[in-house]
């Protein structure tokens, strides 16, 4: 790696809501305050902003990005917007390790805030418009059919139960329970969760995560300023995104490559050869149950169609071999898109500090891996901090 | 290991007010190939691709989801950046600084011929709380600030509309401009108001294209085929997004990418450049970048300067010898693309009827029209 | 250094929807004005004329051998113009399905829709497009079923995708 080292020295967040009553400028003002606050910095002291926010049709605002800006410090500063649907939260935080790895800038603010719910009749209609305006459009397709054909591909393909994939909402609603800005902790049972209502089949509706509203955001610095900043910072050691082809019926849904090839491109930048073996801490992006499993297997940290058995094994527990999503992912806390993934950043940083209070995974955990999807399954974006300085 | 990083391949179509024969994607394809080729790589070889595009521009959200496939990323990094084609640029220069990639690939187009209701699109970009209810047509805006523009500085409005004259009739020399016109001052005089004291005339139309960059580090520069242009400088800032809260006079947004720019190109006098691409959706705001970007100290210099044919393609300096935005298009956030177009065809001696015998070194400048305040500033040189 | 934010320090102000129903809290209602008629260029153009005419058309790459649906005028793998047009089966195999009980704009359905990728035959093997299932009990869709297309009456056919009104199983 030839650019500077780079940290992440503070982060902030609102609450997940159904629906707020700030405006997307005020969600972004109050979770980069916190940001800034938490690593004593003042605005003066940051070079540039970057905002991560997903489909402009929700906060029902064109060029969303030059609206947000002023709410996110970035009068009279360098600006710029960066996009990959679902991916952004994680991708942000690669966008903002190049700008100053590159030497341009030595501190940026990066958020990331959704509002979903302005949208009416229900921002869950907007998802119309992601769909090709030709090919697919006159279907009227909605989000869920796009997740339920890949739910039942990677059902089939692997002789997955539906039971497997219901204990991943067990274990993160319950892990959510313990967040601060969580939307949607809840004591549950995988009977619970095959009780629930089916949305499209396979997929019941206590496998969705909702539409949610709420801003995230860090603090990233260089190398020195890192240090005196914090004496903990936590280093960003890998970064990679990647982007599959459109034609995602042309593509068999089975198995993630786009999150394999963002993957290993983190890895190798971080000097990871065996992820199962050198990563303590996973955040994968859980918008639908099964997807955390499948991101796992993207991840390569779990085998082709095991995620399911590992997770019933306990290996993917809080207190298990490799505790996955401690926060409560996108299924406990909520989802407001981008700032989804970035919630995600920001449990790392707290993990690996050992401030993540009743969600602090036992044991010393040296290095996480976040990693968000997006856009027609075509999305993988992945970032790997951890507490030791990249070489 | 170096810093340098060069622009060694464009590709790009040329600008149509309406372009049926092709879809974006088949436009994309056009202008890929083109900047492929020009630069002597395979796409296989691009470490990463960035699209500069904003959903509603395309009607379709999440639009980076229709980008890979026919710039050759398919399974490769790639991202969207919701900013001009020059905020791509100076990504794609962090990029390559970063070591994260050798060889990075910036695309931005225009298909803004299939927007149908464009006024309520940039309508659908104001505050919904505070702007939005009044109802005004968003030009609005720009005469706004036309208006406090010319009080302040002491500019005249027909001194403005000698820049739409200027650039219409430089884009008669460009084979690839969309508005071409041998524009008289009376003809922009006797336009109508659009808002006042905004003249039709004055405003610029808009354009199908798109355009394609590839930038290298230095050691793959120096193995392009043809001359790379290199990246001496960039900036890029955003003013106040809030209209009540803004410069209404100055472009700070050019001002504070430009002082970016210009430091990291160690240029002290501006001058120094030997053309400018600047943006001129609207007439004044070719002036209002100029000065913004350390050219003329004051208002009066500015006037001075464009009567006595300055900024002319014959003139100490040239600005908008492609014709600018008033008479290539105004191509959306493609528009950066093309300034940088015209300064590397420059550069390498490529500009046919419109080369300038001193062409060492160029400044692109962008802005993403109202109601932003946003802004960037790349500059070029052959050395 | 600080630590992670305690609760009370996690701001937010959730909002009742009963709240916003019954004008407790301001709101400003907006509806876009935004409409587009988008160039379907070469490859969807001729695409949308033969689905009118009742036939499927895909595009092939000599250099991949690729057949491909929905066709484009480029190989997005060899990164060069594909070479010809070849008509495709309207017969195909569901490579994957659901059994959708929520419309797009978020009604619940009794009746559930059955969205299906279909592997159109005549083309590569796994060049599925998007569709819809109907004409059998949602119970009995299965991966790897035969189907065929119900083209709409051709006065009715208006050159989209919906010229074909849904997809049912071939039965042997």
């Amino acid at each position: 790696m030839a650019g500077r080292k780079v940290a992440v020295v503070g982060a902030g967040m609102t609450k997940f809501m159904h629906r707020a009553l700030e405006t997307p400028k005020e969600l972004a003002w109050l979770a980069a305050k916190p940001a800034l606050d938490s690593a004593e910095m003042k605005l003066n002291q940051i070079d540039c902003v970057v905002v991560g926010s997903a489909p402009d049709a929700f906060d029902g605002l064109h060029m969303k990005g030059e609206y947000l800006s002023d709410g996110c410090g970035a009068w009279k500063k360098p600006y710029l917007r960066c996009y990959v649907g679902g991916g952004t939260g994680v991708y942000a935080v690669a966008q903002a390790w190049f700008h100053v790895a590159s030497g341009l800038f030595d501190t940026a603010l990066v958020i990331c805030e959704e509002k979903m719910s302005s949208c009416l009749p229900h921002p869950q209609a907007a998802f119309l418009t992601i769909f090709d305006h030709i090919t697919e459009q006159p279907l009227k397709p909605n989000l869920l059919w796009i997740f339920a054909l890949e739910q039942n591909r990677y059902m089939q393909t692997y002789g997955i139960a539906l039971k497997d994939i219901a204990a991943v909402s067990v274990k993160n609603k319950r892990n959510a329970l313990d967040h601060p800005a969580a939307q949607l902790g809840a004591k549950l049972t995988v009977e619970d969760v095959l009780a629930s209502e089916i949305m499209a089949w396979p997929v019941h509706r206590l496998m969705v995560s909702p539409t949610s509203d709420g801003a995230v955001a860090v603090v990233l610095a260089e190398e020195e300023t890192a240090r005196r900043i914090s004496d903990t910072p936590v280093w960003i050691q890998g970064v990679g995104w990647c982007l599959d082809t459109t034609y995602w019926t042309n593509r068999d849904l089975a198995y993630p490559e786009y999150v394999e090839k963002a993957a290993w491109m983190a890895y190798r930048m971080a000097g990871v050869r065996e992820p199962r073996k050198e990563i303590n801490i996973a955040e994968p992006y859980d918008p639908f149950a099964y997807k955390e499993l499948h991101h796992l297997e993207g991840l390569q940290l779990a085998p082709k169609g095991q995620a399911p058995k590992l997770l019933a094994d306990g290996v993917f527990d809080r207190d298990g071999d490799l505790p996955v999503t401690p926060s409560g992912g996108l299924l406990g806390v909520g989802n407001p898109i981008a700032a989804a993934g970035l919630m995600k950043i920001c449990e790392l940083f707290w993990q690996l500090r050992g401030e993540a209070g009743k969600r602090q995974v036992p044991g010393k955990a040296e290095r996480g891996v976040a990693q968000a999807w997006g856009d027609l399954m075509q999305v993988g974006t992945v970032v790997v901090m951890g507490t030791r300085e990249p070489v | 290991m170096s810093d340098r990083v060069a622009i060694i391949g464009i590709g790009f179509t040329s600008l149509q007010p309406s372009t049926p024969h092709a879809s974006f994607k088949e436009l994309m394809f056009e202008a890929a190939q083109k900047a492929y080729h020009d630069a002597g790589v395979e796409p296989s070889e691009i470490d990463s691709f960035v699209t500069c595009a904003e959903d509603l521009n395309e009607g379709l959200s999440i639009f980076d989801e229709y980008t890979p496939d026919q710039l050759g990323a398919v399974q490769k990094p790639m991202h969207t950046l919701t900013q001009d084609g020059l905020h791509g640029i100076a990504d794609a220069l962090m990029q390559i600084r970063s070591g994260i990639a050798e060889l990075v690939v910036v695309e931005a187009h225009s298909k803004a011929s299939n927007i149908k209701t464009p006024e309520w699109l940039l309508d659908y970009a104001l505050d919904p709380l505070y702007n939005r209810p009044l109802g005004f047509n968003p030009h609005a805006l720009a005469g706004l600030e036309m208006n406090v523009f010319l009080h302040e500085t002491g500019i005249r409005a027909e001194q403005c509309a000698q820049i739409a004259v200027k650039n219409r009739t430089n884009a008669l020399r460009n084979p690839i401009a969309a508005y071409p016109l041998a524009l008289t001052p009376v003809n922009v005089e006797s336009s109508p108001y659009v808002s006042y004291p905004l003249r039709e005339a004055e405003i610029a139309e808009r354009a199908d294209g798109c355009a394609v960059v590839v930038l290298a580090n230095e050691k793959r520069a120096h193995r392009a085929q043809s001359k790379p242009a290199w990246v001496c400088g960039v900036g890029f800032a955003n003013d106040s997004a809030t209209l009540e809260s803004r410069d209404w006079v100055r472009a700070e947004y050019v001002r504070i990418a430009a002082e970016r720019a210009y430091r990291q190109a160690a240029i002290q006098n501006p001058r120094a450049i030997h053309l400018f691409e600047v943006d001129d959706t609207y007439a004044y705001k070719e002036l209002q970048h100029l000065i913004a970007l350390g050219l003329y100290s004051d208002g009066a210099e500015a006037g001075r300067s464009v009567e006595a044919g300055e900024t002319k393609p014959d003139g100490k300096m040239p600005v908008n010898v492609s014709g600018g935005v008033l008479g290539m298009g105004l191509t959306l956030e493609a528009s950066g693309l093309y300034r940088i177009v015209e300064i590397v065809l420059q550069l390498r001696g490529q500009a046919g009827m419109r080369q300038l015998a001193n062409a060492r070194i160029g400044l692109a400048q962008s802005w993403r029209g109202v109601p932003t305040t946003s802004g960037a500033v790349v500059i070029l040189g052959s050395e | 250094m600080k630590s992670q934010p305690e609760a009370k320090f996690v701001r937010g102000t959730p909002l009742d929807e009963k709240a916003l129903k019954h004008g407790k809290t301001f709101s400003v209602t907006y509806v876009p004005k935004l409409h587009y008629a988008w160039d379907t260029g070469e490859a969807i153009g001729r695409y949308l004329a033969e689905l009118k005419e009742g036939r499927l058309i895909a595009r092939a790459c000599r250099k991949c051998e690729r057949v491909m649906i929905p066709p484009r005028m480029f190989c997005e793998r060899c990164f060069r113009p594909t070479d010809e047009w070849v008509y495709v089966k309207d017969t195909g195999k569901i490579f994957t399905f659901s059994l959708c009980y929520v419309s797009w704009d978020v009604r619940r359905l009794k009746q559930p829709e059955i969205p299906a990728v279909i592997e159109i035959d005549g083309a590569s093997p796994g060049m599925g497009i998007l569709h819809v299932v109907k004409k059998i009990r949602p119970g009995k869709v299965r991966i790897g079923m035969a189907v065929r297309a119900v083209w709409k009456p051709k006065s009715q056919r208006i050159g989209s995708v919906t010229d074909i009104a849904y997809w049912e199983p071939i039965k042997k």
